[in-house]
């Protein structure tokens, strides 16, 4: 089966974030690899080692994004392409959307294509479902657990209430969540190939579409409004003291 | 003045409404006053019918769902494909939904049918020279965005527990309108094979209030583990016994029960009960944090609880300076404590 997996690059969850004359800044912090995107790399390159096919990894961004395609790359990836081109500044969900499915189109006998949760930036968490709807592909959201039997998709979704069972008929768009288990770490010769590896960058007139349009706009990012916590101590000479002194205070708040 | 026609999504199981869609109605009813225009709800799903009759105790002016059998178990297509007929036929200018896993979902492959944008998870709405402003936490809530969508209609997904449902009137009634399937069964590419439901108890993201516990949920030293356990499986039925003594304090406030990373990362409770960027995010009335750190992370999911409270060994963790409360000390003690205490209080 041949998968495309859809990545980004973030700055790192503990990044301290700030917003300093307009501009979002994230200080020291590495830019990497979309946690998310670790766990939708790890079930499509299951599914490749199950089954056979290429794994394409494919990031939008600018140059550095090369740096989290390649963690892609020695993750396990067959190959990696950078979606790049300055017409895509400040592009929306929707403009992504529109980009990937011309993406996913442009890369040919494509059967599923796979997404993290959410990016940690923008926490957006809907690009995936916009892709499948732009290619006329079911959509499989969260997936916990994934199989391919007799030519089509078997996952577990989660939903607030439980799980569903899901079969869909391929090609599909599948968003997966942490439950599907820990990624691998990039093991020490894919990372030697991965960093021989040349990435190639697709513009807008490579991928064969015009610039989409974007209409989500974000006239001002803020810091958040710092929390005022005075903390209290609560002490006393026995456990039962202090559960006391602590419950009265719990029941002041008017929170029960 | 525009007139707007806001339609809600209630998200709903078999007859049952998640609360969060309550509260997107609140929400919806707030954008009315300043926009103009009625409040509408959508149900879908097996057992829509008395949901949507449901939606007008608490203030819809109409109501329309769709029960078909080819919507029995949740879909993305047939249902968003019902949703986005039902609002271009009421030439719709808002849709509003919960912010859920289906919610979510809906509202973004709609925006992409009815040729809009999408502005998902906001915690607040203004409307500003007729357009409406949404404000989203971004970057786990490390910084604050302001959003707003060009393109109508407007497609708006609202934080569970960032608005108030109104009260709910049972005088007020109405009669609801069904809807049609749009796609045949034969036209639908998914088929739901099995269907199990999680473990009961409280939801975390709806929860009024959470107990939640971190690696030092296993240091117990009064415990000793079974015979024949290895370090590692006795360190998990140590934390076990630990989330035990977690659990009875939930019980008694009604709570759910949250765990830190590092606690579902050394397997101790299932990633369910995850707090944090990686886990759920949470706004409850109070926050109990035992035994949790509170690296950037853990708070990042849970720093807008209302009032927090943490019991930890180690004077220095970051979680105290977040707390309201903080107690330095054995919480194998003062849990089982507050746990008598308060169920005295409460009158159980």
């Amino acid at each position: 089966m041949n998968i495309v997996v859809c990545i980004k690059q973030v700055p790192d969850s503990a990044a301290k974030m700030a917003v300093e004359g307009g501009q979002i800044s994230w200080g020291e912090a590495p830019l990497v690899l979309n946690p998310w995107d670790e766990f939708a790399i790890e079930a499509a390159l299951q599914l490749i080692e199950a089954g056979g096919g290429d794994l394409t990894v494919v990031s939008v961004g600018g140059e550095s994004a090369k740096e989290a395609l390649k963690t892609a790359l020695a993750m396990g990836c067959t190959q990696a392409i950078l979606v790049s081109d300055p017409a895509l500044q400040g592009a929306d969900s929707q403009a992504s959307a529109h980009l990937l499915a011309g993406v996913i189109k442009k890369v040919g006998n494509v059967e599923a294509a796979f997404f993290g949760k959410q990016a940690i930036d923008g926490d957006m968490g809907v690009t995936a479902a916009q892709t499948a709807r732009l290619l006329g592909w079911p959509m499989l959201g969260l997936v916990a657990s994934i199989k391919v039997e007799g030519g089509k998709l078997q996952v577990e979704k989660s939903l607030e209430e439980g799980r569903q069972v899901v079969e869909c008929q391929l090609p599909a768009v599948v968003s997966v969540s942490k439950d599907i288990g820990e990624p691998r770490y990039p093991s020490f010769m894919g990372i030697r190939k991965a960093s021989r590896a040349t990435i190639p960058t697709w513009d807008l007139a490579e991928v064969g579409i015009g610039a989409p349009t974007s209409v989500v706009h974000w006239p001002e990012v803020l810091n958040p409004p710092v929390r005022e916590v005075k903390t209290e101590i609560i002490t006393g000479g026995s456990a039962q003291e202090i559960a006391e002194k602590l419950a009265d205070k719990i029941l002041e708040e008017k929170v029960l | 003045m525009m007139s707007a026609k806001i339609l809600v999504y209630i998200d709903q199981v078999k007859g049952k409404a998640l609360p969060a869609s309550w509260e997107v109605i609140g929400a919806a009813h707030a954008l009315a006053e300043k926009l103009g225009g009625e409040v509408a709800t959508i149900v879908l799903g097996a057992d829509a019918k008395p949901v949507a009759e449901q939606s007008f105790h608490f203030g819809a002016a109409a109501a329309f769902y769709c029960d078909d059998p080819s919507l029995a178990d949740y879909r993305a297509e047939p249902y968003a494909d019902v949703l986005v007929k039902a609002a271009r036929e009421q030439g719709a200018e808002v849709l509003l939904f919960p912010t859920t896993t289906r919610g979510r979902e809906q509202a973004a492959m709609s925006s992409i049918d009815l040729g809009s944008g999408v502005i998902p998870d906001v915690t607040a709405l203004e409307v500003s020279d007729g357009k409406i402003v949404a404000t989203r936490p971004v970057y786990a809530g490390r910084l604050i965005s302001k959003a707003v969508c060009d393109a109508k209609p407007q497609v708006i997904t609202t934080r569970v527990r960032a608005f108030k449902a109104p009260e709910a009137n049972a005088a007020k009634t109405g009669t609801p309108v069904a809807l049609q399937a749009v796609r045949p069964e034969g036209e639908i590419r998914t088929k739901v094979t099995g269907y199990s439901l999680a473990e009961g108890g409280v939801s975390l993201t709806d929860a009024n209030v959470i107990v939640s516990g971190g690696r030092g949920v296993s240091n117990n030293p009064a415990l000793t583990p079974p015979a024949g356990l290895d370090e590692k499986a006795a360190e998990i039925w140590r934390a076990q016994e630990g989330f035990k003594i977690i659990g009875e304090l939930a019980s008694v406030l009604k709570a759910a029960v949250g765990a830190s990373r590092a606690a579902v990362d050394a397997g101790y409770i299932p990633y369910a009960h995850q707090v944090g960027q990686t886990g759920k995010l949470v706004a409850p009335d109070l926050y109990i944090a035992c035994g949790i750190s509170g690296a950037i992370q853990h708070q990042a999911g849970m720093r807008s609880s209302k009032v927090i409270v943490a019991i930890n060994k180690d004077a220095e963790a970051p979680i105290f300076r977040l707390a309201r409360y903080g107690v330095v000390g054995d919480l194998f003690e003062i849990l089982p404590a507050l746990a008598v205490v308060l169920r005295k209080r409460l009158g159980k």
